[in-house]
């Protein structure tokens, strides 16, 4: 099926990894994803924190040059943009004056958007089967760190998974072959939106959640956010400096070990770009 | 210790408190103080104010406390607290709208990097319609005059192909500065 596909800035840039992996198990997953054409930056997190039209108008902008290429769904896989993405659709939708504002404001009418909004974990997760799996993921020991933003609040963003213990990535870890230990720190928030203006805040949060994924036990932290991955990953080094500690732990997309699940060389799934490179461990493992 | 009139503080600022109440469409007033917000804020160290108090300041009418807090800015808006409230109150949604409104107002109080980030962000976005990382680092950097903030991560993101050394310019710029130009228009 076709489904609309929004990167955003994130994984056009420090996401990059979450672009290719994404790109590479969705043909074996019978999707065919079609990038909106000419998209914008969603916003997140300033326009919210500064202008209420603005933080409308401009993921509703993305969401009418979705609606014109016909697909059923769309996805916007950096949960900041989704979130963003989801409650403009229903401000479209819902709030006539809001809607009404942004035909001022582009001097064209818009019928209701129909096209079904989705997160980049359920956008697989019905697809993904045991049938897909060419080589399961044993030995592999992680903890699956879903983040807020994908989550939280429940009752705003329609999320299909519970907001303090969400199951569904450990159902595709599992579906992976891979062992998912169970952690109290699922979804802690990492500090993201302080990241360049608190750093001190961020580092405290991104240290406690690292310290307690490896008195865990994991071998590396799956996570499906952009902004975790960045904070987990990017920020380790700068985590270590500060607090003299020697984390080494490879924090990986599931998209990745998915593809790595279906069989997919593992230089098609972007672990070059991660930061604390996580091929010795899955060469320890005989993965790749 | 300053003295407070709160009868007075609170019909200084009803105007203040509807206007809360219309742009977030959360009620303060239902707060009942059982403070599982604050218990399970991430960030409630690093506040002035943990996020029940600065329920009870809004009941109570302290919106010039309130804005110049630090708490508006420092809240990361991982919405635990609208997650867990009891009476169903969306304080991810109010800190946001208080944030809108200092932003408006200028206020930037104790959040002055993060009034720099959003500005600069927002201007990259108006320039482009999409985020140039190298301008956000570097406006950011000037702007707080922490000028070697993040330089430790920046060229390995680059030898990854992680940030693009130009800004990538969308076709329907005019567009975006449209919607910008309406926003300054309404002041919403």
């Amino acid at each position: 099926m076709k489904v609309a596909y929004y990167p955003g800035c994130s994984l056009s840039g420090s996401a990059k990894e979450l672009d290719i992996s994404i790109k590479a198990i969705s043909g074996p997953l019978g999707m065919e994803l079609v990038e909106v054409p000419d998209w914008n930056c969603c916003g997140a997190s300033s326009a919210h924190s500064t202008d209420h039209f603005l933080s409308f108008a401009l993921p509703a902008r993305n969401i009418i040059k979705a609606e014109e290429i016909g697909c059923e769904e769309l996805t916007a896989p950096c949960p900041a943009c989704y979130v963003r993405t989801f409650l403009a659709q229903k401000q479209f939708n819902e709030e006539p004056h809001m809607k009404q504002h942004l035909e001022n404001a582009l001097g064209q009418k818009f019928a209701p958007s129909g096209i079904k909004v989705k997160n980049v974990i359920e956008v697989f997760i019905d697809k993904l089967t045991p049938a897909h799996m060419k080589k399961g993921l044993q030995g592999l020991k992680v903890v699956n760190y879903y983040g807020c933003a994908l989550v939280k609040p429940p009752k705003t963003f329609g999320f299909f998974d519970d907001p303090e213990n969400p199951k569904s990535l450990d159902k595709i870890m599992a579906t992976c072959g891979a062992e998912s230990i169970e952690w109290p720190y699922k979804t802690e928030c990492c500090g993201a939106s302080l990241c360049f203006t608190n750093q001190d805040a961020t580092f405290k949060v991104c240290r406690d959640i690292l310290q307690m994924a490896q008195d865990s036990g994991a071998q590396a932290i799956v996570v499906a956010c952009t902004l975790c991955q960045g904070n987990l990953d990017m920020r380790q080094s700068q985590v270590n400096k500060k607090y003299k500690t020697g984390f080494h732990i490879p924090v990986i997309y599931f998209t990745q070990l998915m593809g790595l699940a279906m069989g997919i060389p593992a230089d098609k799934l972007g672990f070059d770009k991660l930061f604390v490179d996580p091929r010795p461990l899955l060469r320890s493992l005989n993965l790749i | 210790m300053k003295e407070i009139n709160l009868t007075q503080m609170l019909n200084k600022n009803k105007d203040f408190l509807d206007k809360l109440k219309e742009e977030s469409g959360q009620n303060p007033g239902q707060c009942f103080q059982c403070m599982k917000c604050t218990g399970g804020c991430p960030f409630q160290f690093i506040m002035d104010f943990p996020p029940s108090q600065i329920m009870r300041m809004l009941q109570d009418g302290l919106v010039d406390e309130v804005l110049s807090s630090f708490t508006i800015w420092t809240c990361a808006a991982c919405a635990t607290c609208s997650t867990r409230c009891p009476r169903d109150l969306d304080i991810t949604r109010l800190m946001d709208t208080l944030r809108v409104i200092a932003y408006r107002k200028g206020i930037s109080g104790k959040g002055k990097n993060m009034h720099v980030f959003y500005t600069t962000f927002m201007n990259s976005v108006k320039n482009n319609g999409r985020l140039y990382e190298i301008g956000l680092a570097l406006g950011l950097n000037f702007g707080t005059r922490n000028l070697t903030q993040d330089t430790d991560i920046g060229l390995p993101m680059f030898m990854k192909g992680k940030i693009s050394v130009f800004p990538h310019k969308i076709k329907g710029i005019d567009e975006i500065r449209k919607l910008y130009d309406y926003a300054g228009k309404i002041g919403e």
